[in-house]
């Protein structure tokens, strides 16, 4: 990394990535100075402005710069990237946006299933593949990509959102493979059900969250530990181990 | 979703609403009402709950919005708890003016509640430092509002109970600091007589005064009386090197209460060793002092989840002000009262608050004395002492803390509030909780 650090959220505001971005605004070594520069890219320019506003709060010699695009036109995604990246290389890219569809929504209606697996599964890997180029011929940073434990064994409760997020992983490891040996980190996040808005349905149902203060603070070590894969919190390591290994027969009877 | 308040008396379904932008909440609560604001659920009764009903969930509103450096104005989402504020603030030089026995409450609640803290005689309340904020009504409208804009309106949402409508973001205007520490004295001290002269000798020349009473032993109580000034970094060089705080502020490491008991551990049998060894711990460090500000304004922050203590039927607490000219008797009275009823209470806690004029219509505050005492809920029989103490607060013209109350009677709560008629115009219509219903009727 140079002196100065650049960091691409996209997907900035969603509440894991503002958090993310609040805990790189507060870390030590920005708080004493060095130089942080953070570009925004979000959909809605209010929101995007609003995070600028608060990491200058919190942190006065942060700067930040909001980009607004669509989420789901290929072409769009390689401009909005090449135009990003004609500043200087970002040493950190974290790409965080996606929805949590609703199955059943999308079992009845086919181009609900297109927009869910577009947003949460095919948009991402676009971007990441958009930054994959320039950060290879630099041979520096850290791409970052937010997958789903749900991408781990498609379940009959969020099958769809879950094969989007199983497209991620599959689409991560084979970066990784291609960039293994290069100066660019691939890391992979997988974090288990998050108290986000994207949530708010379930935690009314009563279902237990981690804060997204909690998942941030994982990526931030992931991205710094430059780790290939990163379970937030880390029990789901094991929780999704053990789901993956269940036998046909028994997880075919459990309702999840 | 299943939602209680601190003192866990009961655990309601509510319907809640997330809140997540100051912008556009005005546009989420119009429907579904009435409604009520929910922040972290510190309040001890029902100022914050709505059983059955809709709950505008605003910890969701959590950003920083300005500041300026040069005055120490900060403009922040009602979301944000003081912790925040704190967090990001004390190591530039800068401080809440006002802070509660907890960081752990947002900001709008701190309004909603015109919250007090160590220093009332000097500072006043939380209300007091803040300089405006925007007010969301369940019409669609959304009122700026300050000491020249909506006076009234800012005057009654100070201390409003959260019933004059969402406060969307809040101005407050933050006081700068020598340093993180503070230098503290401790005085024990054995009968009211000697906390009474000790609180008026520290008006002048200390900022924060507060005591811990033992109130096992009735009117002839003992205590650990605690006060203390911010400490400047030319305070700190002139201590006795020993003495010298040497590493950087942090509190230790919290513990957390990991399971609610069956039954209250504050009880007949525990009570009165846990008050002789806390009287003991800490008249050990009579004398000066110095504490860094967690853990001298928020000592119990580190036990997480502590109100599990009082066990699965939860706690109250009761926390009252009478004013100056009664003060010694009506404390000598509830004291006896508290330990002819064989009842205790270990967080017990006597301050003193000077004459100034409140904030809002509803604040709490008045010069005199106020006492906050926790009680484990052993239902009828907590109710018979609680009348008894309602009668001494009654007669003395005091008032109880609505922050804490879950029981108070609507008479002896428009008895003590006299700005409550005028109160009555400003409330939002489509607004009600628990307490208003209860103290209010609606």
């Amino acid at each position: 990394m140079t002196q100065n650090t650049r960091i691409v959220i996209v997907g900035a505001s969603s509440a894991i990535a503002e958090h993310c971005a609040r805990q790189w605004a507060e870390q030590p070594e920005h708080a004493a100075g060095r130089q942080l520069h953070f570009v925004l890219v979000g959909r809605d320019a209010d929101k995007l402005n609003a995070i600028a506003a608060d990491l200058l709060v919190r942190n006065p010699s942060v700067t930040s710069q909001a980009e607004c695009t669509d989420f789901s036109c290929a072409d769009t995604i390689g401009k909005t990237v090449a135009h990003i990246v004609k500043d200087g290389t970002p040493d950190i890219v974290l790409i965080a946006h996606g929805t949590l569809p609703d199955q059943q929504q999308c079992q009845q209606d086919l181009s609900a299933a297109v927009d869910a697996m577009h947003i949460n599964g095919l948009s991402p890997v676009l971007f990441a593949e958009a930054f994959a180029g320039p950060m290879q011929a630099a041979n520096t940073g850290t791409i970052a990509i937010i997958g789903s434990v749900a991408g781990d064994r498609g379940r009959k409760s969020n099958y769809v959102y879950g094969a989007a997020k199983g497209l991620v992983t599959r689409y991560a490891q084979g970066l990784q493979h291609r960039l293994a040996g290069s100066g660019v980190n691939i890391v992979l996040i997988k974090p288990g059900p998050t108290d986000t808005p994207m949530t708010a349905h379930l935690k009314q149902a009563g279902a237990r969250l981690t804060p997204a203060e909690d998942v941030a603070a994982a990526i931030v070590r992931g991205v710094n530990k430059g780790s290939p894969v990163v379970y937030a919190p880390a029990k789901w390591w094991l929780i999704m181990m053990i789901i993956r290994h269940l036998p046909r027969f028994v997880f075919n009877k459990m309702d999840i | 979703m299943k939602i209680s308040s601190w003192g866990r008396l009961g655990l309601h379904a509510h319907n809640s609403v997330q809140l997540a932008d100051h912008r556009t909440l005005s546009r989420q609560i119009q429907h579904e009402l009435p409604g009520i604001s929910y922040g972290m659920g510190r309040s001890y009764g029902d100022v914050c709950l709505n059983p059955e009903g809709t709950l505008w969930q605003t910890r969701g509103m959590n950003r920083f919005i300005r500041f300026d450096k040069d005055t120490g104005l900060l403009s922040c989402e009602a979301g944000v708890t003081l912790k925040e504020i704190q967090d990001c603030f004390v190591p530039r030089g800068w401080m809440l003016p006002v802070t509660p026995g907890t960081q752990l409450v947002t900001v709008g609640g701190a309004v909603a509640n015109d919250v007090h803290g160590k220093n009332h005689h000097i500072m006043g309340t939380f209300g007091d430092h803040v300089t405006g904020f925007s007010l969301a009504r369940t019409d669609g409208s959304t009122r700026d509002c300050s000491r020249n804009d909506n006076p009234d309106l800012f005057q009654a949402t100070i201390g409003g109970l959260g019933l004059t409508g969402v406060i969307a973001r809040v101005d407050i205007q933050l006081r700068r600091i020598g340093s993180p520490w503070l230098l503290t004295e401790t005085l024990p001290f054995s009968s009211l007589d000697d906390f009474f002269a000790y609180a008026d000798a520290s008006e002048v020349g200390w900022e924060h005064t507060v005591s811990w009473i033992d109130c096992l032993a009735g009117s002839q109580t003992r205590g650990i009386f605690l006060r203390a000034n911010h400490a400047s970094e030319q305070d700190l060089a002139a201590l006795p090197p020993k003495q010298r705080p040497t590493r950087k502020t942090r509190p230790a490491a919290g513990i957390s209460m990991p399971i609610t008991p069956p039954l209250s551990l504050v009880n007949r049998l525990s009570l009165r060793p846990f008050n002789a060894a806390y009287y003991a711990m800490n008249a050990r460090k009579a004398g000066p002092g110095v504490a860094d500000y967690q853990n001298f304004f928020y000592p119990l922050d580190k036990i997480h989840h502590w109100n599990r203590m009082y066990g699965r039927r939860g706690f109250y607490q009761y926390q009252c002000v009478v004013p100056r000219a009664s003060a010694r008797q009506a404390v000598a009275d509830m004291l006896t009262a508290i330990a002819a009823a064989g009842e205790g209470s270990f967080l017990a806690v006597l301050k003193t608050f000077a004459e100034r004029p409140a904030a809002g219509l509803l604040s709490f505050p008045m010069a005199g004395a106020t006492l906050a005492l926790d009680f484990p809920n052993k239902g009828p029989r907590t109710e018979r002492l609680f009348v008894r103490l309602d009668d001494i607060v009654t007669q003395a013209g005091g008032r109880l803390y609505a922050a804490k109350d879950a029981r108070m009677p609507a008479q002896m709560f428009a008895q003590g509030y006299p700005g409550l008629e005028t109160f009555s115009a400003f409330r939002d219509p489509g607004i009600s909780s628990a307490m208003s219903r209860r103290l209010l009727g609606s």
